[in-house]
């Protein structure tokens, strides 16, 4: 008999069809006059939705994880971009994805590769400063484009001039959209974009806090469908209501009521970097042992936002309700989004140094009482993979048991589903002690 | 108590046969392309020398990259955790585990029970296995023994490149057009192999005594060329490539299973032998 009650979520079916319902929008927006945009799942995309008339977008990496997701078609998509480009394999397998996508004239929801009419894209890593560039070149070379740069520094060295920095590019971002798409912005739309934007990033935040209760109500493998949504479009009043009126108290209750996400749970895992999509059967067979893999800086700060308080805990971003502010104008809403995105995004924090990650990582591990860790050596990604051995030493150092396994977010062919498991089994039996619980 | 242990690697397999903690029998072969019959001749064969009969075996546990194949397994257990069995049993003072076989090489760091306390892998690259010996040696055109005996005769280091086996064994092409010596370049080899395989190890952290096992802890000038690397003594147990499948009989002997052959990995030996 399980060590705890365990349930389904309630609110799973509306997370999965808000994520198709994102998909079709996209395919179907010129069927209806719409517009389409590319973008980057951290690009502010309050702001190209806030276009008069309806928009859609379509963010560059949960389409590539949509397609890693699939080890035959990815396998399909990314042996099309190395045919073309000879592009390397060690370039990020979520842009290769996308690319080969393109290349073969063909979407992995179905039907022809859905052309944008522009694209807003930001550069948050190496690949994205030129992911698009090339897909603008694939599809043609005459979608209109605009860029703009986030690099202003980690968390806690954002002030007036970084986000000042941010904030005119917006503006310049919002005369390019009105330019080559003849609408207008309107800034009722973009104020009501920001609150839902606060709402889905602090509300996710808040969700992943309670997994510090014991038994951990939701489980890594449950929250990878949750955070996609804010990857597509956390400025939707749908998804941000999902996030704050569906599936938060819907968690709380289930911390109130002890309903577990692993009814057997016996260790609690931290987790790092995106997973291998195609292989998420691995956090299956840690169950098997009464294992569950409950926090990662990376699930937690994807899209939530967090700030670290006095005591140099983490602890969730104030909503804008909470901080009692009410939106005056465009100016205001701008710079609130900017302030959000660079003050309680974690995530970027690991791009300016080690010590970042092994503190942040660190924390998480005390506050969510992790009781060892388990890293994928991302290959398909290396701004999230960056300092990785460096976070494994700081791990132990705290007592941790760690454990490394090599693969890639969404390249099959870099990833041995059988010698991983092999290594769990050799880590979770030997080094952890822990006998199966279920077959 | 009787029981056997059989390690199935990726070019050969080790079977070892004891009773009480005595070895019986020690039969090795290669693996060749159907594993699971090898793994059954194999173990027929030892059940043979030590003048047993299946029955007399009480369990049998199988370990290795292949080991889920051996279908009549009462269980299987992971390489590592075979690899700690056997070496503290037959090296009580081992803390360190550095294991190079065809297709991996790793290094464990033990407890005094042979407890796994932590792990790494040279995973996905022929550079630090003992295949890249092989090739290497196709290269000079002599045989693995042969090399190990010749890169002992070397005096002197060049440096080599170990990131990738294709790469290798064009540079290995290169010094012998240069006329390199040929004890030269062996240890050229090793040297670069124990460049790599001493990397994976400081992860775990090098801690006395540090012991090699697998089929490459046979060559001598491979172990010379790790102690140069480590700057550590490195001890090898006598046929060190029988430690796994020791470590295997050992967990048999506590009743260890771990995993069970799984139902699926039976019928996929059926297809492979065309029955299914």
């Amino acid at each position: 008999m399980a060590k705890y009650k365990t349930k389904g979520l309630d609110c799973w079916g509306r997370a999965k069809e808000l994520r198709m319902k994102y998909y079709q929008d996209y395919m179907e927006a010129h069927k209806r006059g719409a517009l389409r945009w590319e973008g980057g799942a951290w690009t502010f995309d309050a702001v190209p939705q806030a276009l008069e008339g309806e928009v859609h977008g379509l963010t560059e990496e949960p389409y590539g994880a949509s397609v890693g997701a699939n080890p035959q078609l990815q396998v399909k998509y990314q042996e099309a971009a190395e045919g073309k480009w000879g592009c390397a394999r060690d370039l990020c397998a979520y842009m290769r994805n996308y690319w080969g996508s393109i290349i073969l004239n063909e979407f992995a929801f179905g039907g022809e590769w859905p052309k944008a009419d522009f694209i807003f894209q930001n550069h948050i890593c190496c690949s994205h400063a030129k992911w698009l560039q090339v897909a603008d070149e694939l599809e043609g070379g005459d979608i209109p484009f605009f860029c703009f740069d986030v690099g202003a520094g980690a968390f806690d060295k954002i002030g007036e001039r970084q986000i000042n920095y941010v904030v005119e590019q917006l503006y310049d971002g919002i005369e390019f959209l009105e330019r080559v798409t003849g609408r207008k912005v309107s800034d009722e739309k973009l104020i009501q974009n920001v609150y839902n934007t606060y709402d889905s990033a602090c509300y996710w935040a808040k969700t992943c806090e309670l997994n510090q209760a014991i038994p951990a109500p939701l489980d890594e493998k449950t929250m990878f469908s949750l955070y996609v949504l804010g990857t597509l479009e956390k400025s939707h009043k749908d998804i941000a209501h999902f996030y704050k009126n569906e599936l938060y108290p819907e968690v709380k209750d289930r911390v109130a009521n002890k309903i577990a996400a692993v009814g057997g749970e016996q260790c609690r895992m931290l987790g790092d970097t995106q997973p291998p999509w195609g292989f998420l059967s691995i956090f299956r067979y840690l169950e098997k042992y009464g294992v569950v893999s409950i926090a990662s800086l990376y699930t937690f700060s994807l899209i939530g936002w967090w700030k670290i308080d006095k005591t140099g805990k983490l602890v969730p971003y104030p909503t804008l309700e909470e901080q009692g502010v009410t939106i005056k104008d465009r100016d205001h809403a701008l710079r609130l989004l900017a302030e959000g995105e660079l003050k309680g995004k974690l995530m970027w924090a690991p791009f300016y140094g080690a010590k970042y990650k092994n503190d942040l990582v660190t924390q998480i591990a005390k506050q969510w009482k992790c009781d060892a860790a388990i890293i994928h050596l991302n290959r398909g990604c290396e701004g999230t993979a960056q300092h990785q051995m460096e976070m494994k030493i700081a791990l132990q150092k705290m007592k941790l048991p760690v454990m490394t396994f090599e693969g890639n977010m969404a390249d099959e062919r870099e990833f041995d589903e059988a010698r991983t498991k092999r290594l769990m089994a050799l880590f979770l039996t030997e080094t952890l002690g822990l006998k199966k619980v279920a077959d | 108590m009787i029981v056997a242990g059989i390690d199935v690697g990726g070019k050969n397999v080790h079977v070892v046969i004891t009773k009480n903690s005595t070895i019986l029998a020690k039969v090795g072969g290669p693996t060749g392309i159907n594993k699971a019959k090898a793994a059954e001749q194999l173990y027929e064969e030892a059940l043979k020398q030590a003048g047993l009969k299946r029955g007399d075996v009480t369990r049998v546990v199988a370990t290795g990259s292949s080991g889920s194949r051996v279908t009549f397994a009462d269980g299987v257990i992971p390489d590592a955790a075979a690899d700690a069995r056997g070496v503290i049993q037959l090296i009580p003072s081992a803390r360190t585990v550095i294991d190079v076989g065809a297709e991996e090489g790793r290094a464990i760091k033990i407890s005094p029970e042979g407890k796994v306390l932590d792990f790494a892998i040279n995973e996905k690259c022929a550079a630090g296995t003992g295949t890249f010996v092989d090739t290497m040696a196709r290269a000079l055109e002599v045989s693995v023994e042969e090399m190990a005996k010749l890169s002992l005769q070397s005096t002197r280091s060049i440096p080599m490149n170990a990131q990738c086996a294709v790469f290798g064994e064009s540079e290995v092409v290169s010094l012998i057009h240069q006329k390199t010596p040929r004890p030269d370049i062996a240890r050229a080899v090793h040297d670069a192999i124990a460049g790599r395989i001493g990397s994976v190890a400081r992860i775990v952290g090098l801690e006395k005594d540090v012991v090699m096992i697998g089929g490459v802890a046979n060559n001598a000038g491979f172990v010379e060329s790790l102690k140069r690397d480590i700057g550590m003594e490195v001890k090898v147990p006598s046929d060190p490539d029988f430690a796994g499948a020791l470590g295997a009989a050992v967990a048999a002997a506590a009743g260890v299973l771990a995993e069970k052959v799984e139902a699926k990995v039976v019928e996929k030996e059926k297809i492979e032998e065309g029955k299914a």
